[in-house]
C-alpha cells in the first residue's frame, strides 16, 4: 500500500537515540507485503537495530534483488538511498556500491530464490571477495511473489502448500557462507527479535561479510504442516547457541552476566559483543567447529540459531585491493587524470 | 628462375609471417614490424591467430605501405614459412611473382613449390642447432635468426633493429647481446649466401611523421584512466581480456597515490559478466566512473543489466570488442557485428548510445568521453571496437589530452542544492531536454534520497503501474535520446572532388580500407562522397546525407548489414537506395574488397537505359 501516505507526526514522548532520531526516522513506506509476512518482522529489526545503533539513516545504502524480500528496503530507512536492482544480483550491485564509496553502510537484503537459486553464483563470490556489508537472507523455503514454487532452501521430503513433496535437496546457506570465508555468519528467526536484532546490530558494526540467514514463515505459502518453514516448526526445532546483546562505545561494560556463561569479543571497530552462551561448548571462532556443528544438528532436524561464527579481525575486500581511504566516488580529474605531460612521455614510447 | 619475373617494390608490399602458436615468433615479427617503422616508413601489422595457446597455426602480417595505407591489403608478397601444417596453403597463397621464405634445413620435393615465385632457403634449423644447445634458446633464436636474414635480403639498417632490441632488454646485457648475436647470424648467411636485396625494398623515408604505434584495447584502457574510471569488473573474454589488463597495467604506473602508496582505483575480475555489469552499476548509482570490457557473448548475458541501466537511468560504460558470432562464433577473427544487438540490447522499448572509434586514437578519445557521455546522459554507453583495432598495433596521431579539462559528472543535486530547497524529484524533466537530476547515496540527512527500482515510477521515483504514469516517463527517456544526439561525436563528411548523386557510408575499423579504396574508385572514374558515422543516435546530417545521395552505400563487416537496418529503421527510408557492401568472413575488410563491391555496383548502374538507347 505504498500509495497509503504513512503519516508523519508522532507521539512528542518518543523515545529518541544518541543522534536525536526516534523510532520513526528509521522508518520507510508501508509494507505491501501479506498480513503476518515474516519479512516484516525482520524490518522492524532492522529498524530496531539502526535505532540502537544511533546510524545516521542517509548513510546507509540498502540494496536488493527481486522478489517478496527484496521489496522490503522500500519498508525501512526511508531517508536512505535504495536499490531494488535485478533478481539474484544484489551482491555485485552492492560490491560495485560499496567500492564507489566505502564510508558508507552496505544492507544488501534478499531471499532464498534471489540469492540460492538465480544468485547463488553472486553469493557466493561477494563473501569470498570479503566485501563489507550486511547481508540478509530473509528465507521462507518458497517462491511467494511468483505463488508459492519450492526454492533451494526447501527441505527435502518438505510439502509444499499444495500438497507437492520437494525431491531436491536442500541448500544451507549458513554452511556455504562458513566454507566460503564469511567472517559473520549467523542464523536467526524472524520470529525471535530479541535474537535477532543484536544479531543485526552487530552484523553492521562488523567489518567484512556478514550473513545472517532468517527462517522467515510465509504465511500464504509456506506455514502449514508438513513445510519445514513454518512458524510452528522452526519453533520446534530450533536450537540457539547463543544470545548477545552488542555494546558500542557510550554503554558501560555490562557486568550483570553471571560468571563463565558471557564470552566478550570485540570488533573491529571498539563494539563489543557480548555472548551469552545457551551452548557451553560452542565456540564462534572456530570455522570449522561451526560447520562440524551445524552438519551434526542439521542431521538430528535441529535448527541451528545464533552467532555462529566471528572473525574480529577481518580484512574487507578495499583492503585486499589496497585502495585509498577517500571514497573513489568523490575523486576528481586533479587526482585522477595523469595529465599531458604524462602522455607525452607515452607517446614518445611508443614510437 | 621464375617463369613470372618477380614482383619488385620499394616500401610497398605484404609479408606474411606463418608460425605455429607459442613459438616465440609473435616478439620477432612485431620487432620486424617495428624496425620498418624506425625507417620512416609506415606499416600496419595483423595477428591472425587461432583460439588456441600452442600449437595451432597463427600467422603475422605486416604491410609495408609507404602511402600509409593501414587497412589489409589482401595477398601476400613474400611468405615466411615457418610452419608445416600450414605449408602448402601458404605456398598457393603466394602472388604470381613473389617470394617464398622458408628454413632449408630438411630438403623438400620440387612439387611442394611453385615455378612463378621466387624460392628463398635458409638452413634455420642448421644454423640455430649448430650455435644453440638448450632447446627453448633454439626455438627463439631461430626467430631472430629469421629476422637477421630478412633485414639483408630486404635491405633493412641492421642498427635500427639492434637499436630496438637495445630498447627491449635494456638493463638486460646478457639477454641484448646474444639477440644482436643472433640476428647477424642470420644476416651474415644471408649476405653470404643469398643474392641481397631482393626486389621487395625498404628504403628510409619520413612517412612516419610522430604518429605512434599501439593497439586499441591499451589505448582505449588508457582513455578510462584519463577519463576518470575508477571501478573496472570484467570476465576474461577474447578479444577485451587485454582491456582490463592494460587498465591494470597503466593504473599501476599512474593511480597510486605518492604518500601511501594506495590505489586510486578498484578492479575486479567478476565470476561472469553479469557480476561485472552488476559491480559496474552498483559503482555508477553510488558516483564513481566505472566500466566494463567484453565482447559478444558477454554482451549477451549483461543484457538485462543493460535494460535496467536504461530504465533505471544508471550511467554505465561497456567497451565492446566485437568478434565473430553468432554463439561462440569465431573468437580470434575480427567483426562488427554486434551492432543491433547493441543498439536495442534488452527487453521492451530500448535504445542505446554506440560510439564507434576508428582506431586507437579514436578509441582513447571516445574511452574518456563515454564517462562524460555516461554521467551527463545517465545511461550505457558502448564503446565499439573490434578485434582489429583492439588486438594491433596500429599506427595513429599521437593521443593528446587538455589539461584544462574537467569531467562532466552531470546533472548531480548535491546537499547544498537541497539545502536551498532545489525540487527534487529523480525523473523530473526540469530543463526539457529529458535529463532529471540524480543524488548520490549518502549525501542529505532528510532530502533527496530515493528508491531506485527497475519497475515504472513516477517523476518523483515513486512506485506506479499507472499507464500515463508509465508512458510519460517512457516518452521523456525517447526526448533524452534525442539530446544525446547532440552530445555524441558528429559523423564525419568528405566530398568527391565532382558533385556526385553516390555516397558511402562506413565506421570503425573499415576506415583505413574505406580511405584507400576511395583511391582505387576514383581511379575506376567513380566519385563518392563520404560519411564515417562515428556514434549512435544519429546525427541530423547522416539523414541530411542521405538525402543528397540516390544511392548510399553502406559498408560493414557482419552479414546482415546491421547498421544500414539500423538507419533505415531510425530514418524511415526507402532501403532500396542503401546498398548494403558486406565482409564477414572473419577477416579485416580490404580496400581492394570495397573497390570491387562498390565499383561492380557503379558499373552496373551506368549500363545506359533501354530507352535512351533507342531514342
Amino acid at each position: 500500500m505504498t500509495y497509503i501516505a504513512k503519516p508523519k507526526f508522532h507521539h512528542p514522548g518518543l523515545k529518541k537515540n544518541e543522534l536525536g532520531y526516534t523510532h520513526r526516522d528509521y522508518e520507510g513506506k508501508i509494507s505491501t507485503l501479506c498480513a503476518g509476512c515474516g519479512h516484516d518482522s525482520i524490518t522492524a529489526s532492522i529498524i530496531e537495530a539502526c535505532y540502537e545503533l544511533s546510524i545516521e539513516p542517509h548513510r546507509v545504502a540498502k540494496i536488493s534483488g527481486i522478489g517478496c524480500s527484496s521489496k522490503t528496503p522500500d519498508y525501512f530507512l526511508g531517508n536512505s538511498h535504495g536499490f531494488n536492482s535485478v533478481h539474484g544480483r544484489m551482491p555485485s550491485v552492492l560490491t560495485g556500491a560499496n567500492l564507489a564509496n566505502r564510508d558508507l553502510i552496505y544492507l544488501g537484503v534478499s531471499g532464498d530464490g534471489d540469492s540460492a537459486s538465480i544468485g547463488f553464483g553472486q553469493f557466493a563470490h561477494s563473501i569470498r571477495r570479503g566485501v563489507n556489508m550486511t547481508y540478509i537472507v530473509e528465507n521462507n523455503g518458497v517462491y511467494g511473489l511468483t505463488k508459492g514454487q519450492f526454492s533451494a532452501t526447501a527441505d527435502r521430503g518438505s510439502k509444499s502448500k499444495k500438497g507437492v513433496t520437494n525431491t531436491d535437496n536442500a541448500i544451507d546457506l549458513v554452511a556455504i557462507a562458513l566454507q566460503l570465508g564469511a567472517t559473520f555468519v549467523a542464523r536467526s528467526f524472524s520470529g525471535d527479535k530479541t535474537q535477532l536484532v543484536p544479531l543485526i546490530a552487530a552484523a553492521i558494526r562488523h567489518k567484512g561479510a556478514s550473513f545472517i540467514d532468517v527462517i522467515s514463515p510465509c504465511i500464504a505459502f509456506n506455514n502449514h504442516a508438513g513445510s519445514t518453514k513454518s512458524f510452528d516448526y522452526v519453533r520446534e526445532h530450533n536450537d540457539a547457541v547463543n544470545r548477545l546483546d552488542v555494546l558500542v562505545g557510550r554503554d558501560p561494560i555490562a557486568v550483570d552476566y553471571a560468571p563463565g556463561t558471557v564470552q566478550m569479543v570485540e570488533q573491529h571497530d571498539g563494539s563489543k559483543i557480548a555472548l551469552r552462551k545457551i551452548d557451553a561448548d560452542y565456540d564462534p571462532h572456530d570455522r570449522l567447529g561451526a560447520q562440524t556443528f551445524l552438519a551434526r544438528h542439521a542431521a538430528k532436524g535441529q535448527i541451528v540459531t545464533g552467532l555462529l561464527y566471528v572473525d574480529p579481525d577481518a580484512e574487507d575486500l578495499h583492503e585486499h585491493l589496497n585502495t585509498v581511504e577517500t571514497p573513489l566516488n568523490t575523486l576528481e580529474a586533479d587526482t585522477l587524470c595523469p595529465g599531458s605531460a604524462v602522455l607525452d612521455k607515452i607517446n614518445a614510447s611508443l614510437r | 628462375m621464375p617463369d613470372k619475373k618477380p614482383i619488385s617494390s620499394v616500401n610497398d608490399f605484404v609479408v606474411r609471417f606463418a608460425n605455429v602458436n607459442g613459438s616465440g615468433s609473435a616478439s620477432a615479427n612485431e620487432m620486424f614490424a617495428r624496425a620498418i617503422l624506425r625507417h620512416g616508413v609506415p606499416v600496419s601489422p595483423r595477428n591472425i591467430f587461432p583460439s588456441n595457446i600452442q600449437g595451432l597455426p597463427t600467422w603475422y602480417e605486416v604491410r609495408v605501405t609507404e602511402d600509409g595505407h593501414l587497412g589489409a591489403r589482401g595477398g601476400v608478397d613474400m611468405m615466411v614459412a615457418m610452419n608445416p601444417q600450414t605449408w602448402d596453403k601458404d605456398v598457393a597463397g603466394i602472388e604470381p611473382g613473389g617470394y617464398l621464405f622458408y628454413d632449408s634445413t630438411k630438403p623438400m620435393p620440387s612439387t611442394k613449390f611453385r615455378d612463378d615465385i621466387t624460392v628463398i632457403g635458409v638452413p634455420l634449423t642448421a644454423i640455430t642447432n649448430s650455435t644453440y644447445t638448450d632447446p627453448r634458446q633454439r626455438q627463439l633464436f631461430k626467430n631472430i635468426i629469421y629476422l637477421g636474414a630478412l633485414s639483408a635480403l630486404l635491405d633493412m639498417d641492421p642498427k635500427l633493429i639492434e637499436q630496438l632490441i637495445g630498447e627491449q632488454y635494456k638493463g638486460k646485457e646478457k639477454l641484448l647481446s646474444s639477440n644482436v648475436h643472433a640476428l647477424h647470424l642470420g644476416r651474415d648467411w644471408a649476405l653470404q649466401n643469398l643474392k641481397c636485396p631482393l626486389g621487395l625494398r625498404v628504403k628510409k623515408s619520413d612517412k612516419v611523421g610522430d604518429r605512434i604505434f599501439i593497439e586499441g584495447n591499451s589505448a582505449a584502457a588508457l582513455g578510462a584512466v584519463y577519463g576518470g574510471a575508477t571501478v573496472c569488473a570484467w570476465y576474461p573474454i577474447t578479444p577485451s581480456s587485454s582491456v582490463a589488463e592494460a587498465f591494470t597495467a597503466h593504473c599501476k604506473k599512474y593511480r597510486h597515490d605518492p604518500e601511501t602508496g594506495k590505489a586510486k582505483y578498484a578492479i575486479v575480475q567478476g565470476e561472469d559478466e553479469l557480476a561485472s555489469i552488476g559491480i559496474v552499476i552498483g559503482a555508477s548509482w553510488n558516483g564513481a566512473r566505472a566500466f566494463t570490457a567484453t565482447s559478444g557473448p558477454g554482451i549477451s548475458l549483461m543484457t538485462e543489466f543493460i535494460g535496467l541501466s536504461y530504465f533505471a537511468e544508471i550511467p554505465a560504460v561497456i567497451m565492446n570488442i566485437q568478434r565473430a558470432g553468432p554463439s561462440t562464433g569465431m573468437p580470434t577473427r575480427t567483426q562488427q557485428c554486434d551492432i543491433i544487438a547493441c543498439a536495442y540490447a534488452s527487453h521492451g522499448d530500448t535504445k542505446h548510445v554506440l560510439l564507434f572509434p576508428e582506431d586507437p586514437a579514436e578509441a582513447f578519445e571516445f574511452a574518456a568521453a563515454a564517462f562524460d557521455l555516461a554521467e551527463r546522459i545517465q545511461t550505457t554507453i558502448f564503446l565499439m571496437l573490434d578485434l582489429d583495432i583492439g588486438m594491433n598495433h596500429r599506427l595513429c596521431r599521437p593521443l593528446k589530452w587538455d589539461d584544462a579539462k574537467q569531467y562532466d559528472r552531470g546533472k548531480v543535486m548535491t546537499a547544498e542544492m537541497l539545502e536551498e530547497g532545489r525540487d527534487f524529484g529523480r525523473y523530473l524533466d526540469v530543463d526539457g531536454d529529458g535529463i532529471p537530476y540524480r543524488t548520490y547515496p549518502g549525501t542529505h540527512p532528510t532530502k533527496g534520497s530515493y528508491f531506485t527500482r527497475g519497475t515504472s515510477r513516477d517523476r518523483y521515483a515513486r512506485y506506479s503501474e499507472e499507464g500515463s504514469v508509465y508512458a510519460d516517463n517512457m516518452q521523456r527517456l525517447m526526448r533524452k535520446f534525442e539530446t544525446a544526439q547532440d552530445l555524441v561525436p558528429r559523423p564525419l563528411q568528405a566530398n568527391a572532388e565532382r558533385p556526385t548523386k553516390y555516397g558511402v557510408i562506413y565506421f570503425g575499423s573499415t576506415s583505413p580500407a574505406m580511405d584507400e579504396a576511395i583511391g582505387l574508385l576514383e581511379a575506376r572514374g567513380h566519385q563518392l562522397d563520404r560519411l564515417r558515422i562515428r556514434a549512435f543516435p544519429f546525427h541530423s546530417s547522416v539523414a541530411s546525407f542521405l538525402a543528397e545521395h540516390d544511392f548510399v552505400y553502406v559498408v560493414e563487416q557482419n552479414r546482415d548489414s546491421q547498421l544500414r537496418q539500423l538507419i533505415v529503421n531510425e530514418n524511415g527510408i526507402d532501403p532500396v537506395r542503401l546498398v548494403p557492401i558486406v565482409h564477414y568472413d572473419g577477416s579485416p575488410i580490404t580496400a581492394r574488397f570495397i573497390a570491387k563491391a562498390i565499383g561492380d555496383h557503379q558499373d552496373h548502374l551506368k549500363v545506359t537505359p533501354l530507352r535512351k538507347a533507342v531514342s
